[in-house]
Formats: C-alpha cells, structure tokens, sequence
C-alpha cells in the first residue's frame, strides 16, 4: 500500500523538479479549458432564461462550425460567411422555439432535457448532410503556432482563444444588465411568471435567447474548429462541458468560466502526471468523475444558487 | 365486437389483480408467446433472426432494464452503455474462468455484478437528482469503458482487446458461440426475456413498483407516506442495472459473437434511452415495442432504397437515420409522451366499443 502512495506521489516530486514544463501544462490546460467555458456559457444562457437544460448546445457548436467552414468552402469570404452562419442560428434558434419549446411548455424538465437529446441527433444527421461528414480544416487567419514568452511555450491560437472569451463574457455581462433586453431576460431567469405578468414577452425572450446561445456557439466553434479541425468528435468534446457547468453551477456566468479552467487544467495536469500510472488516457473521464465527487459534496456547484430542496 | 369483457366476472381479488383480467388478452398474449418461441425458429432464415430478432430481444432486455430505472423510479440514466459492457465482460470472465458453470447461471452471476456496480454508481441519486443525476451515470458510462480498454485481465490479455463468447451448451445444444445455430440462441434469448419481462412486470404491480413511482412523482410526498427514498431508489438502480447487465451479456454471447468496448459507447446509451422513450416510459410493452422500432428503422432504411430503386450512400444513410431518430424523439415527446405503448392502449380502448362507439 506505502508504495503505491509513493507511486501516487511521485508526479509531485515531478512537478517541483520542472516547474517550467508544469506551467506549460498548465496553460494547455487553460486554453482547453477556456474552449470548455465557451461551450459552457452557451449552456448557461439557455438554462438561466428558459429552464431548460439544454444538451444540443454541444452540437449547436459543430453545426456552426460546420456551416461555416462549409460556406467559406464554396467560396463565401470569411466576413459574409460568419453573417451567414449568424443568421443561419437566429433561423435555428426561432425553429427550436417554435417546434420544440412552445408545444412542451410547461412540461418536467427531464421531458425538455430528453427534447433537446432528439435535437442533438436530429441536428447532427442534418449538419452533416449539408455540408459532409469528412473532417474539415477551418482557417480563420489565426496561426497555431507557438511563441516563446520568458522562456515558456505559448500558443497563438489558445491566446486568441482566451482574448475571445474574455471579450465575449465582457459583452454578455453588459447586454445582460445594460441593456433592456437583458433585463427583460434576467427577470424572465428569476421568475417566468411574475415577468409574464408585467409585460415580457416570454417566446420573443427565448429566441432571443436561443440566439444569443447560437452566437456564443460559433465563436466555440471556430475555436474548437480551428484547434482540431471541424468534426463530429466536437459534439463529444461539448460534453465536457456538462461537469463544468456542475463544478461551476448551473445559473452562473462566472461559474461557467471557472469551471472550464478548473476542469481544463485539471485534466491535463493530470493527464500528464498521473495518466501513465494507470495507462493513460484519463482524461475522458477525469472530469466526469470529478463532477461526480464534486456533486456530492455541494450540489449547486461553486456559485450556482443554493436550491433548498430535499432528495 | 370481438374485444369484449362483458360476461366475464371477477370473483376473487386474485383474478381482479390478474395482470392480463380480460380473458381475450390472456390467450392473445398467450398465443403471441407461444408464436414467438415456435414460428421463427421453423420459418424465419438466419437473417431475419441474426439481423432482427436476435437484436431485438437484445434491446429489449436492457430496455426493460432503463425502463425500470428511468420510467418507473424517474432517475434518468445515461450510464446504459457502461452497464452493458459490466455484464458483458463479466460473463467473459466468469464463463472463461469456470468452463463448468452452467450458461445461465453465468448470465445470472454477470447481472448481479452489474447490479453491485449499479448500485456503487446509483449512491450519488440520493443527493441529487434529474439531469445533475444524467452526468454522474455519465461518469459511470466514461469510466466504465475506459476501464475495460486499459486493463488487459478483463479481456484475458487478448492482444486484440476483444471478447469472444465461448461455445456453451444448455440441455445439450450449443446457445453460444460462434458454432451456435442462430436459431438456439434466438430461443436463449427469447426465453431470457420471457422470464425477465413476466418478472418485471410483476416487479412494477406490486409494493417495490408502487415505491418507485411515488419516488418519480413527488419524492417528498413519497417520503412523508413513509417510503424510504435510499432503498428504493439503490434497489431501481440494483434491478434495473442487473437487467442491463444481462443485455450485455447476451449481446456478446448471443447477437455480437464477439466485441470491444466500442459496442458499449455512450451511443448505445443514448440508443436505449431512444427506444424507452418512444415505445413509452413507464411500460413494460413499451419497451418492447420501442426496441422493436429502433431495431427495425435502420433495417428499413437500409433496404428501402433498394426497393425503390435509387443508390444512397451509406454515410447518407447514417445521416438520415439520425435525423429520423431525434425527429421521432421530438415527435414523440410533444405529440404522444406516453409512446407507443399509449398509442397501443387507444387502439384497445378504441376496440372495447368497437363497432358501436355511443
């Protein structure tokens, strides 16, 4: 038993003797990391506004992706490409309120849940009839290359990555409480009903918010495009994003994002140090089983609200 | 006219609890068991029962399994695939290690561990609930598999990584393997299933089925008129994953003939979640019925092309099929939640007053 603490151990020695190459990992993690928070807040968005725990958000981010590298394939420039692939989410978007949401208003959440599984399917054959299921390159002008900075790795593209994401999170917390519109859509998250009663116009907010969800997929689909290529493993790679958002808690915009990194740093990390223990390749289930520990001990995740119910 | 109850009264609470009260469904289901285990092993070819019928008793196992969990305790379940391949690669194990032990009591020994493994990962369910619970038995179906592909102990350090059902016999004829006539083992399964279907059915009348759907409606009016929410709920996931457990081993040893993990991936989950929800949650028909469709759709849109005369692709194909399946979740959830099973119910209903509906 003593040597395999020791064993469990050792990668700690590991890390203290190259602290240099652990910063590495770190920041690769971070970089995923972020891709998760991206897929994440998509989530976020959907949950806090409607209720529903919307699963597609994986595969709403490969149908962006797909989309846009399929009309920049047929020779569409990459500015009128992303308005198109915009506008294409906003048509989703209306499509899912009106053929998904409207006839299962207020049905269980797990009924919803199971809707957007079917959606998840659904949009996946779609995409990939479209525009082909062969794995896509997506070249959006961002070099994967690596420069050094103090001696240390960094790569352009998971830098962009992060710049993106720090835009992205900034815009979404000024139209969610500058904005009318956002306000509109805070208090439809606080209370449906009470909204209703004032005025808000609940399918106009869903959609709006289904879009807004769609946009935040394309900016993860072009990351995650441009990181690995355009393919249906990213819909896989989006679900992911599940134990982030319970690390993070569901309702919360900052939680989506701490819980990407801590799961994205937390995989590699261990990945690196402690996956040749037991034969590597943990890091598909790492952050499953660490949602899971996490689960027992604070269910509404590190800053989700507190739901005061008994099971 | 035919479909008629009146005249047939009830004397006895035994008969008025019967699970099929009407005599016409009695001898209905009766004949169609009777059918089931006779017609296709003296007409069907090895096709139909390699192709469909195999794969549809299969499903239907380990539909009836997520059906008990999912449908009857409400604890959504993504961790199906995982389950499966517990079973699977303890049946390997354990009809490998004791070369004597009697098939079916191998098949019965894998459900139980799968049903211990259930239960490990069925802890969490008492904390949380509904989609927090889907990601924890995600955790199970991730870690499962991963654990299957890493150590080479549960594959007897095949080189390849697969398991291959052994050749067994039961009474004398060969049920698995790859010298097993299709037949025997379409008589296995369906035999498997016919018990386990009755038992289950007879699980959701009584005591333990009532807990379970209080604990789905209202788990806090349940707990007030004194069900006790911890067992109830590690018992659906014990059963319901023993269920699965079998599936999986039948799906190696009677359908596959041999498997990697890839069989168990989360797809197969997803698939059986599929066939509950459109046969219907909360029925044992309707698992029968969904696994049916989800078995039969791909078979149909394989050979309809043919038969219209026009080449599609195969990955054209596999896209269609996915569109069809989440189109028919939809479908199904928003037009007739209860699936077809319900829809099956309206035709009965339909017929009691059929011809004279007023």
């Amino acid at each position: 038993m003593s040597s395999a603490l020791a064993a469990a151990l050792a990668p700690l020695a590991d890390i203290a003797a190259s602290p240099r190459f652990f910063l590495e990992v770190l920041i690769g993690g971070v970089a995923a990391g972020l891709l998760y928070s991206l897929v994440a807040l998509g989530f976020v968005l959907i949950f806090k506004a409607s209720g529903v725990f919307n699963f597609a958000q994986g595969v709403m981010v490969l149908f962006a992706a797909l989309t846009l590298v399929g009309l920049m394939e047929r020779g569409v420039p990459v500015g009128a490409a992303l308005v198109l692939t915009a506008a294409t989410m906003v048509v989703l978007a209306v499509g899912i309120e009106r053929v998904v949401l409207r006839p299962l208003v207020n049905q269980p959440p797990i009924i919803l849940f199971m809707a957007t599984i079917g959606l998840t399917f659904f949009l996946e054959g779609f995409g990939e009839m479209l525009w082909g299921s062969n794995v896509k390159k997506l070249d959006v002008g961002i070099p994967d290359e690596s420069f050094q900075v103090a001696g240390i790795l960094v790569n352009k593209l998971e830098l962009s990555a992060a710049v993106t994401a720090g835009v992205l999170v900034a815009v979404l917390a000024v139209f969610f409480h500058g904005t009318r519109i956002g306000r509109a859509l805070r208090a439809v998250a606080d209370d449906h009903e009470a909204a209703l009663s004032i005025g808000i116009p609940l399918r106009t907010i869903w959609v709006i918010v289904w879009s807004v969800a769609g946009l935040v997929a394309i900016v993860a689909g072009i990351m995650w495009g441009a990181k690995s290529g355009v393919q249906f493993s990213l819909s896989l790679i989006a679900l992911k994003a599940l134990p982030v958002l319970i690390l993070g808690g569901f309702t919360s915009v900052p939680g989506a994002i701490v819980g990407g990194l801590i799961i994205g740093t937390g995989e590699k990390v261990a990945e690196v140090y402690w996956g040749p223990l037991v034969g590597g390749a943990i890091e598909n289930w790492f952050a499953y089983v660490v949602a899971l520990a996490f689960l027992l001990v604070r269910p509404q995740g590190l800053f989700g609200e507190k739901i005061i119910e008994r099971v | 006219m035919i479909y008629r109850e009146a005249g047939q009264f009830k004397t006895t609470y035994a008969a008025d609890q019967a699970i099929f009260p009407i005599a016409q469904d009695k001898v209905v289901v009766t004949l169609a068991v009777v059918a089931a285990f006779v017609v296709p092993t003296a007409v069907a070819g090895d096709y139909w029962l390699q192709a469909v019928l195999i794969p549809f008793l299969v499903y239907a196992m380990a539909a009836l399994g997520l059906n008990l969990l999912t449908g009857y305790a409400g604890q959504l379940s993504l961790g199906t695939g995982g389950f499966m391949a517990v079973g699977a690669y303890a049946a390997f194990k354990l009809a490998t290690a004791f070369p004597a032990l009697n098939i079916v009591v191998v098949f019965l020994l894998a459900g139980l561990v799968t049903a211990a493994v259930g239960l490990l990962f069925g802890v969490p369910s008492l904390r949380i609930k509904g989609f927090y619970l889907a990601v924890a038995t995600l955790a199970a179906q991730f870690f499962l598999i991963w654990l299957f592909n890493k150590v080479p102990w549960f594959v007897n350090y095949a080189p390849s990584g697969t398991i291959t059902a052994p050749d067994r016999a039961l009474f004398g004829v060969l049920v698995t393997g790859p010298n097993a006539t299709a037949q025997a083992r379409y008589v296995f399964a369906l035999a498997l299933v016919t018990v386990f279907a009755l038992a289950a059915k007879n699980l959701v009348r009584g005591r333990v089925g009532r807990a379970w759907m209080a604990i789905r409606d209202r788990d806090i009016a349940a707990e007030i008129i004194g069900i006790r929410p911890l067992p109830t709920k590690l018992l659906a996931f014990g059963v319901s994953s023993f269920y699965c457990g079998i599936a999986g081993a039948e799906l190696v040893f009677l359908y596959l003939g041999s498997a990697e993990t890839l069989a168990f991936d989360i797809n197969q989950s997803f698939l059986v979640l599929f066939m509950i929800i459109i046969g219907g949650l909360g029925s044992i028909l309707g698992s029968f019925l969904g696994a049916a469709f989800i078995v039969l759709v791909p078979i149909f849109l394989t050979n309809l092309p043919h038969l219209l005369g026009i080449a599609i692709s195969t990955a054209l194909r596999k896209q269609i099929e996915l569109m069809i399946f989440g189109g028919l979740i939809l479908f199904f959830l928003v037009v007739e939640p209860h699936g077809l099973a319900r829809l099956w119910q309206i035709t009965k209903e339909k017929l009691r007053l059929w011809p004279f509906p007023h």
